[in-house]
């Protein structure tokens, strides 16, 4: 094997690999950056062996093996006195575990592990930021300038996130373990809420001149079906996980040739991914199937769903989705939603009632210099036939968009209404 | 990026045997892998080509021949879709695979539709996927 060939396939390795040998390297550690670090320091010695030694027949134990005895000669080193007892009884079981030959036995620990892994690095003692920043770099394998230009921050911006929220979990304690039953619930609404965040950074990049970037989203699933295998029995984790498929499943449609955004009405159907389409139903199918009341990934997941299964948007369960709209808007009490929910009945009852709604959430501080506000209140007007009106909400969306490719869309649904409409007011 | 590993047949799989329980184990064992790692999208079995048939195309003739097919080689077992980061990750995910005895699996990248750039004028594109919703809704 040729040496880039040797680099490349050690890269596909850690790929696959670096998730399960951090969260390993955590419980023996207790401390995500000592584990982390030994986790690279076995890829170094990879790196420096293998090209000439060949790739190991178990990649993964071999770097496991590796990592752990360095991990154990860290726990020597660290030692004080009165911890001696504690860690020699945790040498003992590491230096017995090095002695299997087959670490496969261990296969079911380590998912435990790698679901406290998650747990931890979505732990509510860091900020929402910091959650998604370091969840991308020990779980999602991305390196600090990957996550940088995801979000478009400096590296050294995420470099330094990423320190302080492993400093933070070390010096709050917080524990290498999985949530107790009533505080699971909360724990793992945060969870979900890291990988949602990760997702529509991609789906609908918030800034920045590209209106998506599909790999995080394709990030943000894979850590979804990961924690789907973890936690099966969790009705939101599918709920979640069948959302981001249905939602993705969309995303070759939304981009025009140019790079422009194309709503759903527009949207062809034909250019839509069947795959996670039928991905997305069958995890929503088991979310419903878990759930007792439906939750608020579930629920709108159930409402992509409605959007999925239509030939096109006149043919869409519009009254569905309003009462879908209503369970999420009841359950969130959030103006978002309510939002969207006046969308869905201007399609189900009428552009009036729509209209009511929205002027119903003008006040709302929530949604002052919200941009879907005016974008909303723009295309009910539009279908009013109050042209010069919802020019001027669509200027005044357009000004608010921080995203240049949404900016265009509303400047150019102004014109639209401007042209057709001159005398409309 | 999605893949499709092609599974090829063999006399046994050809003759509606199933796999020794140990190897069944073991595949078990490496989707549940493929699944814990979220690399699996989707993955079958296919029956005998007894249970299939060829449709051959001449002009305007068709004609149908139905199985089973002689050549075990190009005779499709199973497949596997996965999504994969690279095809360096599809190729390590593969090497993982429990197989022997000299047989070859093949993996493929699917298409995007940005994949045929220029080759696919927008109205073709139109077509074809309609095309394949009518199919997948079908």
């Amino acid at each position: 094997m040729s040496p880039s060939a040797t680099q490349r396939a050690i890269d596909a390795v850690w790929r696959i690999e670096s998730v399960r040998l951090i969260a390993g390297l955590t419980r023996i550690v207790r401390d995500v950056a000592v584990a982390e670090d030994l986790a690279q320091d076995a890829l170094v010695a990879a790196l420096e062996q293998w090209p000439a030694s060949g790739i190991p027949e178990k990649p993964g134990a071999w770097l496991m093996v590796t990592a752990k005895r360095r991990g154990i000669d860290e726990l020597r080193r660290r030692v004080t006195f009165e911890r001696r007892r504690e860690l020699i009884g945790r040498e003992l079981e590491i230096l017995q575990q090095l002695d299997q030959p087959d670490l496969a036995a261990q296969v079911d620990d380590v998912q435990d592990d790698v679901l406290r892994l998650i747990f931890m690095t979505c732990h509510p003692v860091l900020s929402r930021e910091a959650r998604v920043a370091l969840t991308l770099r020990l779980l999602g394998g991305l390196s600090t300038p990957e996550i940088a230009r995801a979000f478009l921050a400096s590296e050294g911006t995420v470099a330094q996130r990423i320190v302080r929220a492993k400093r933070t979990l070390a010096e709050a304690h917080v524990p290498f373990e999985l949530p107790g039953r009533e505080e699971l619930t909360e724990r793992l609404s945060a969870v979900l809420e890291v990988l949602y965040l990760v997702f529509n950074e991609g789906y609908a990049a918030s800034a920045g001149e590209h209106l998506i970037r599909p790999t995080l989203c394709a990030d943000a699933m894979r850590l979804g079906r990961i924690l789907a295998a973890l936690a099966p029995r969790e009705p939101e984790v599918h709920g979640l996980l069948a959302l981001m498929e249905i939602q993705a499943s969309r995303l070759r449609a939304r981009v025009g040739p140019q790079g422009e955004p194309v709503l759903l009405a527009d949207q062809d159907h034909a250019r839509w991914d069947h795959v996670l389409v039928q991905r997305g139903l069958a995890g929503l199918r088991r979310a419903e199937e878990l759930s007792g009341t439906l939750g608020p990934y579930t629920l709108q997941s159930a409402i992509a769903a409605c959007h999925a299964r239509a030939r096109s948007v006149e043919e869409t369960d519009w009254p569905r989705v309003v009462a879908l709209y209503d369970a999420l808007a009841a359950l969130t009490g959030s103006p978002v939603v309510e939002l969207n929910r006046a969308v869905a009945v201007t399609m189900a009852f009428g552009p009036e009632a729509g209209l009511e709604l929205v002027d119903s959430l003008a006040d709302v501080p929530a949604l002052r210099g919200y941009r879907l506000l005016p974008g909303v209140r723009g295309d009910i007007l539009a279908r009013l036939g109050r042209l010069a009106e919802a020019s001027e909400e669509f200027e005044h969306a357009a000004a608010l968009c921080e995203n240049q490719r949404e900016r265009e869309l509303m400047l150019s649904r102004a014109a639209a209404c401007r042209e057709k409409g001159p005398c409309a007011a | 990026m999605r893949f499709m590993v092609l599974v090829p047949g063999s006399p046994e799989s050809e003759a509606g045997e199933m796999p020794s329980t140990e190897l069944l184990g073991d595949m078990t064992k490496y989707n549940e892998e493929l699944v814990r790692s979220g690399v699996m999208l989707a993955g079958e079995g296919l029956h005998p080509t007894s249970r299939g048939a060829r449709v051959r195309f001449e002009g305007s003739e068709r004609s149908v021949t139905d199985g089973p097919f002689t050549e075990a080689k190009e005779i499709v077992a199973g497949y596997w879709i996965w999504e994969c980061a690279s095809r360096d990750e599809a190729i390590e995910w593969l090497k993982r695979a429990p197989f022997d005895g000299g047989v070859e699996i093949e993996l493929r990248q699917v298409f995007d539709a940005e994949d045929f750039g220029e080759q696919l004028t927008p109205e073709l594109r139109e077509a074809n996927e309609r095309l394949r919703e009518q199919a997948a809704q079908n």
